[in-house]
């Protein structure tokens, strides 16, 4: 009596890619969720945008000046739309939105650059919408430099090196961290893994006890774990597809870097995939028909979408969040993508965001195997 | 090897406390036909699960081709071919990848040369590329019975395998049934249908988890001790409801053109219809035996759906 078939395994195995394909519905989905999550967030939700009506109070008239309007209007940031004259009209235009900054210089702006006075621009940004505009105003800083070494090479060269020429105060309330695509896309993996994951795996299960083939497959010699792995590996691969597919988008239409060790990557996003299976099988024990395993996953994407820390600064979360955050995996694989891919991780600096996957899915391991003994009775 | 293919003695299973089978004591002879009665929620179903090692017994114990239900369930599963009552295979496969996947859960050798002669036997080997959701239900059922048998299996495990099935896939779905007991298979087969239950070797009929009778199919209304008349005449209907209305008559069933009046209290039937024939001699009465018919309405009659239980009538 053998204690594992491989050919039973591979049988199932086989049945459930077979089964995945003609399902046309759920495959189209499988690998059409990634790319649309990946357009929507990256694309729609668009936290660098471009080409903003700028306006500008032009209070010293030097080449200087106009060498900044003109290096902001080239920007893909700013859009030059005029002068204002005066504080007033430049406050009007933000409030009714024909602006969404207001860039004053100041007089004597390249007399005070020269005499070492570091003078300050004053942008005046619309803060309705702070993300939006966050990355426009750092851009700023690069241009006036150009235009300054542009102008002044000279008797710029006269000034000592290491204190800045000229200061920029901003004049709104703006995001710490900065959202950009780089930022939200590598977080989008976790919220897609989780979402397609723990559904597919949920309702493959259910469906067959739902339609009554689990009896029969279950009154042959096949056993359990033949059963199991074979029902639950073809959606690990399709776990590796979406991640490719991810991968590629996130280059391709991002150009999103990934900076860090791809061992680290990919110990890291295994682990997360088994455990997001670990969850839909877990979902499977719990509930009786398909519906309802959509349902339970549906019901907890939100949390992973909300509390993950991918929807806002986890640090900037309240004390409740935190905690629940904290209990979710995508929390952890979250940073965990982060810092792979944009801060160039090393598989030691991931360490603790794997035990904490780990962890997590331990106990969800531990309650649907509790859960599975209980319903085969 | 005992001789029965099943024996079971004082199996007990229930769920969440209430108890579904009930102290079942059953013997299936080697190469019997065995019907397996019972009105909806009688536990049928549990039975055939606990005999097949699909679900633990409480209490009791049993062997299924002389292997204990408790330790040895593998072994059955290798030996024993199990018809689900629902349609069990797989809907968005093919025919012929029902067969191959079935054939590699039992390992079978020369898979490709079984899954042929499968094909050929079912008379679809023209269609194994057809997805098998899109067979009529009869057709369905042909093809999961060909499906639990072509590992060989020396006992056929069918739970209401004609269940709404047409009358024409009824009678072909039997055909094969004989055929392979010819062959020397044990088929254990419940059935809600009357007209299949006859053409079984050896009869159990459980009602609210408790086997009510079981035995020999010929044996089974001498059992039940019925008294059976055969009436025809004018007006049946009329007298139908007249018959029914005698606290003495039990049970009144029409074949054809007859009636056959029946009780367990055969003094009391014979004095009624002696009363019967002096006050209107337009009817022809006859005592007949008690056959199977008159026995399985019997049973059917004394047992509604055993659903929401609750102590029945023994
Ligand atoms: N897995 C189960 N959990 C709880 N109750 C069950 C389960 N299986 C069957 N039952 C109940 O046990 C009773 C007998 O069911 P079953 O064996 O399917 O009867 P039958 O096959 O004769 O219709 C029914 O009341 C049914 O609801
Ligand atoms: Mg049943």
């Amino acid at each position: 009596m053998t204690l594992f078939s491989l050919s039973r395994f591979g049988a199932v195995l086989f049945k459930e890619f077979v089964q995945m394909r003609r399902d046309h519905l759920t495959f189209a989905m499988m690998i059409g969720i990634p790319i649309v999550q990946l357009l929507i967030f990256g694309f729609a939700i668009n936290t660098d945008p471009r080409n903003l009506p700028t306006l500008v109070e032009l209070n010293d008239p030097s080449p200087v000046a106009r060498a900044v309007i003109s290096g902001m209007d080239t920007s893909e940031y700013f859009a030059f739309h005029g002068f204002v004259f005066g504080p007033e009209d430049g406050d009007r235009a933000l409030r009714d939105g024909s602006a969404n900054f207001v860039v004053v210089i100041p007089p004597d702006f390249e007399r005070d650059i020269l005499r070492g006075l570091a003078p300050e621009i004053l942008v005046a940004a619309d803060a309705s919408d702070p993300t939006a505009v966050g990355s426009a105003v750092a851009a700023l800083g690069g241009i006036v430099d150009r235009a300054i070494a542009q102008n002044l090479g000279g008797p710029l060269a006269k000034i000592a090196p290491g204190a800045p020429p000229f200061s920029v105060v901003v004049h709104k309330q703006f995001n710490p961290e900065g959202k950009t695509a780089t930022n939200i896309v590598p977080g989008l993996l976790a919220i897609i893994l989780a979402m397609t994951m723990v559904m597919i795996t949920a309702v493959a299960i259910v469906r067959e006890i739902e339609r009554g083939t689990m009896e029969a497959l279950i009154a042959t010699p096949v056993r359990p774990t033949e059963v199991m792995l074979g029902k639950i590996l073809p959606y690990v691969a399709v776990g590796y597809i979406q991640t490719l597919v991810f991968l590629v988008a996130a280059k391709l239409l991002f150009d999103v870097p990934f900076n860090g060790s791809r061992l680290a990557f990919f110990v890291g996003f295994n682990l997360y995939i088994v455990v997001n299976l670990a969850l839909g099988f877990l979902i499977s024990t719990l509930v009786r028909t398909q519906m309802q395993a959509m349902q339970a996953s549906f019901f907890l994407i939100l949390p992973t979408i909300l509390l993950s820390g991918f929807m806002f600064p986890f640090a900037g979360m309240p004390g409740w969040a935190q905690t629940i955050g904290t209990a979710i995996p995508a929390t952890h694989f979250l940073r965990l993508v982060r810092k792979v891919m944009l801060k160039g991780a090393e598989i030691v600096d991931i360490v603790d965001d794997l035990s904490a996957i780990a962890l997590i899915g331990g106990v969800i391991f531990l309650i649907a195997l509790m859960r599975y003994r209980q319903t085969l009775d | 090897m005992t001789g029965a293919a099943v024996s079971v003695k004082g199996l007990t299973k229930a769920f969440g406390g209430t108890v579904v089978v009930d102290a079942i004591d059953m013997e299936v002879p080697e190469g019997a036909i065995y019907g397996f009665l019972g009105p909806n929620g009688s536990g049928k179903t549990t039975t055939i699960r606990l005999m097949c090692g699909l679900l633990t017994p409480d209490a009791g114990e049993g062997r299924t081709l002389g292997f204990d239900i408790r330790t040895d369930a593998r072994k059955i599963k290798e030996n024993v071919g199990y018809m689900t009552q629902k349609f069990s295979l797989y809907g968005d496969l093919t025919i012929r990848e029902n067969l191959d996947f079935m054939a590699r859960m039992y390992r079978l050798p020369n898979r490709r040369e079984v899954v042929d002669s499968t094909l050929r036997e079912l008379g679809l080997e023209g269609r194994g590329n057809q997805l098998a959701g899109t067979l009529s239900g009869g057709w369905k059922q042909r093809l999961a019975l060909a499906a639990a048998m072509q590992h060989k299996p020396r006992l056929l495990l069918l739970d209401e395998p004609t269940a709404g099935v047409d009358p024409k896939a009824r009678r072909d779905f039997w055909d094969e049934i004989r055929r392979l007991s010819k062959q020397g298979v044990t088929v254990l087969v419940s059935t809600h249908y009357m007209d299949e239950a006859v053409q079984c070797d050896y009869i159990a009929y459980i009602a609210y988890g408790k086997k009510l009778i079981d035995g020999p199919a010929r044996e089974i209304p001498a059992r039940i001790g019925l008294t059976t008349w055969r009436v025809d005449g004018p007006d049946l209907i009329e007298l139908e409801d007249a018959l029914l209305a005698d606290p003495r008559v039990e049970q009144v069933a029409r074949f054809g053109a007859q009636l056959h009046v029946s009780s367990t209290d055969a003094a009391g039937l014979d004095a009624m219809i002696a009363e019967w024939k002096t006050r209107n001699g337009s009817h022809h009465w006859e005592k007949k035996e008690a056959e199977l018919e008159e026995a399985f309405i019997y049973l059917m009659a004394t047992a509604a759906d055993n659903y929401g239980l609750g102590g029945g009538r023994a």
